[in-house]
């Protein structure tokens, strides 16, 4: 291993490549003139093939009635206590996610086409986090410049050299993706640290069961409720070789004041494993255990819903007290499994992003089957020529950028914005990145006046052990209730729908 | 399961317990204060330290009255063993350990906590005290149900009753201890008018009254009612009773656990005082003392389930 590769200082590297589309300013909001894709209707207004079950359904119910059971599916959610904590907000603790009864629906051709996408895509992203701690054949390629990693800050130099069990990094995967057209999906962002909202996509199909039953005898949609068990066979089947008979599996959670404790709770009891914060564990004997009525008890798999710097104030940040001090030498000794494994950021880190189509055909030797949005890197000469012949259509950003500020949006911007931006460019080619506008798809959501289209987002959910790679069909749809607006975000006016995927015809 | 779970598991049904306790110590207060308007003012103040918060109440009132106690026992944040406080530990505790309940115990505790939180979001006026007391009665009973219908007979059970019962025989101890100059026998041997007020109170607040005639008629008695709620098997809140249910749920956990534990003789100790003594050794041991020493010795065995099943570490 070249000395110079693994400086010991890691600078924050600002690199934004893909717009997520909640970043973006909604004032500012990136649009472009192709009319919008409705996943529900075609442009004359009758449904598509995937909906027609539904939209009959729906021509047949009185408002009123359904304006009930949208109550009752609220309460329903306020019961279970599905909330999130809003930090510094100490009289909306708790917040509920405002739910859409209208599900989105995916054809069952659709999801495998996009299925098939998305596991090679995460079979990607395990090699190359291999690769990365490993010998960095990428890197020695000439593929990925070193930079991208030696100057990343989720690169965690102490997993050098280290084997997971399995050899399994993320174990799961939460992928972003938006929809511009009838086959058209793009990948906006992977979540390969600890990706959540999988709760909400078992709630939200509960709720949709306790309170539409009918909708699923006219319509086969694709079951969910599978996830927790797939979860815990898939963690238990990454065991570390010093786990006897049966694994014992327990997930580590912040603690209750976590924005996403409902989820962790959740997940351990539907998985039956123990739900376990710092506190309670410690190193007895060359494991990592905890506490139980009985004594220390050793754990052998550990879904940890805490960030990498928390894990171990021995190896990491030295002020955490979320982790078990110590952890990190016992996993990697092979004492148990942590997942998904520590520096696993590094594979979904912005900066790598704009690589992920040359990091899936390196890897598989095959072409990307999802799309990223297209990002132009104006350090590359070609590249630069485009988006200088472009800008009034692209969207460009600074490397180090972030937060919006520095950013031209070609369609919105003056004349003499673009000008001045042509300047700053030109100038510093390698300090910019530049990516198209999308349209976004929409579908409608229950509004006081019926249905009204609304921009969406996806989250599938993906599982990775040395069993396999399974994917839950449909995922987790957010929706930007506020017409118009591309946030999705639940803190700013987002809500949820259940995702459907029809069974084969 | 986790230490913590189970300590989280057993302060969850303490607090439940307490706040139904309280709940019925208001109901009692507010039926003295109706139908004895002469000397109201002095119920509410051996109610407050029935409670054990008399002093805390003093910190923020500058007199005794039925309005401000019943606030202060209902809903006031300044007091722990509020009502509302209670129920708000009760749910925190039910959320850290909700791995360990069953999804009917937990919604029944969540919407009780709605429920409550609506309902005492302002101060409960005199007329609606009586509808607000029911259905604080009424949603505990759901989540006690929950309890009984759903979950497994295990050690997440054993730690759940334990604390109910700890709590329960706390609370009828200090009860009788407020009152334990009206419970000695009397010289005359019949109670004055004065002690017929105070011996209702005390049969009111553990929910006695109607068992209390079932099994001795109608004459009341100091002997007849302080045996009935010490050493009375049947009382399901009598010591006796709740000592009982805590030998019957220890007695579980060393089975399960197969280790016999230092609270394990605490509990047998008190126990088997409680079954081999008479309330006539208690009156010669003396009331108040005997009450004193119980109190210790239940807060020491809650102190050594704690430590034994290492609920913090």
């Amino acid at each position: 291993m070249g000395a110079a590769i693994f400086p010991n200082r890691y600078e924050p590297i600002g690199l934004v490549s893909a717009i997520a589309f909640w970043d973006v300013p909604r004032e500012v909001a990136p649009m472009n003139s192709d009319p919008l894709f409705d996943e529900m209707h075609y442009p004359d207004g009758t449904p598509r093939a995937a909906y027609a079950e539904f939209a009959r359904w729906f021509d047949g119910e009185d408002p009123k009635r359904l304006r009930a059971k949208a109550r009752e599916a609220e309460d329903a959610f306020r019961l279970t206590g599905i909330t999130f904590n809003v930090y510094g907000d100490p009289d909306a603790n708790e917040r509920l996610i405002p739910f859409d009864i209208v599900p989105r629906i995916i054809a069952a051709r659709e999801w495998a086409k996009l299925s098939k996408g998305i596991e090679q895509r995460v079979r990607a992203l395990n090699a190359f986090l291999h690769d990365i701690y490993h010998r960095q054949e990428i890197v020695r390629a000439g593929v990925l410049p070193v930079e991208m990693i030696a100057r990343n800050e989720a690169f965690l130099p102490q997993m050098i050299g280290v084997d997971p069990p399995g050899d399994i990094y993320t174990h799961i995967v939460g992928i972003d993706l938006v929809r511009t057209g009838p086959d058209q999906f793009y990948v906006l962002e992977d979540n390969a640290r600890t990706p959540s909202g999988v709760s909400y996509m078992l709630e939200n199909r509960e709720t949709m069961l306790a309170v539409f039953p009918e909708l699923f005898t006219s319509n086969r949609v694709q079951r969910v409720s599978t996830y927790p068990r797939n979860l815990h066979a898939s963690l238990s089947a990454c065991a570390p070789p010093a786990c006897e008979g049966t694994p014992t599996v327990a997930v580590l959670t912040p603690g209750i004041h976590n924005s996403a404790y409902f989820e962790h709770s959740f997940l351990a009891d539907q998985m039956g494993a123990e739900l376990v914060e710092g506190h309670d564990l410690r190193v007895v004997d060359g494991r990592v255990a905890m506490r139980t009525t009985r004594g220390y008890k050793p754990i052998d798999v550990l879904y940890r819903r805490v960030d990498d710097d928390y894990l171990d104030p021995l190896t990491f940040n030295p002020d955490s007290m979320l982790g078990v001090p110590g952890i990190f030498d016992i996993f990697r000794a092979g004492g148990i499994t942590i997942a998904n494994a520590p520096g696993t950021g590094v594979s979904d880190d912005k900066a790598i992003y704009s690589y992920m189509p040359e990091i899936v055909r390196f890897y598989t030797g095959e072409n990307a089957q999802l799309e990223n949005v297209p990002t132009w890197r104006c350090s590359e000469k070609e590249a630069l020529a485009y988006v200088l012949d472009n800008l009034e259509e692209l969207v460009v950003k600074e490397v180090h950028g972030s937060g919006g500020y520095g950013m031209l949006i070609g369609p919105t911007a003056s004349k003499k914005d673009i000008k001045a931006f042509r300047a700053k460019l030109e100038a510093k080619p390698g300090n910019y990145i530049a990516q198209p506008t999308l349209s976004l798809s929409t579908v409608p959501i229950f509004a006081n006046k019926g249905l009204a289209p609304r921009h969406v987002d996806l989250r599938p959910f993906v599982l990775v052990s040395p069993n396999g790679i399974e994917i839950t069909p449909g995922g987790l749809t957010r929706v930007a209730l506020k017409k118009g607006s591309l946030v999705v975000n639940s803190s700013q006016g987002g809500g949820t729908k259940d995702t459907w995927v029809l069974e084969d015809e | 399961m986790l230490g913590k779970t189970a300590g989280g598991l057993f302060w969850m049904f303490r607090y439940l317990e307490r706040a139904e306790n309280i709940a019925r110590l208001v109901e009692t207060g507010e039926r003295m204060a109706l139908t004895r308007p002469d000397g109201a003012d002095g119920e509410w103040s051996s109610i407050l330290t029935t409670a054990g918060t008399h002093a805390a109440y003093d910190a923020h009132h500058d007199d005794v009255s039925g309005e401000a106690v019943i606030d202060w026992l209902l809903r006031s944040s300044d007091n722990p063993s509020s009502v509302m406080s209670c129920m708000e530990a009760a749910r925190m505790n039910a959320r850290t350990v909700r791995t360990a309940l069953t999804r009917e115990v937990w919604e029944a505790v969540n919407e009780c906590w709605m429920t409550l939180r609506d309902l005492l979001a302002r101060k409960v006026q005199t007329r609606d005290l009586p509808k607000a007391l029911a259905t604080i009665r009424a949603r505990s009973a759901f989540v006690r149900g929950a309890l009984h219908g759903t979950m497994l007979r295990d050690e997440m059970y054993d730690f759940a009753r334990l604390g109910t019962f700890i709590e329960r025989a706390d609370a009828t101890a200090r009860l009788l201890d407020v009152k334990y100059y009206v419970l000695l026998p009397s010289i005359a041997g019949v109670g004055s008018r004065l002690d017929n007020v105070q011996w209702e109170m005390i049969l009111r607040v553990v929910s006695a009254e109607g068992p209390f005639r079932h099994v001795h008629g109608n004459t009341r008695g100091a002997s007849n009612i302080a045996q009935f709620l010490i050493l009375d098997g049947r009382m399901p809140r009598s010591l006796a009773f709740c000592y009982k249910k805590i030998g019957d749920n220890l007695d579980y956990l060393y089975r399960d656990h197969g280790i016999r534990k230092p609270c394990h003789d605490l509990a047998d100790e008190i126990c088997h005082r409680l079954s081999e003594m008479t309330i006539e050794d208690i009156f010669e041991e003396g009331l108040h003392q005997f009450l004193q020493d119980f109190l210790a010795r239940n807060t020491a065995l809650s102190h050594q389930i704690e430590q034994d099943f290492r609920f913090y570490r």
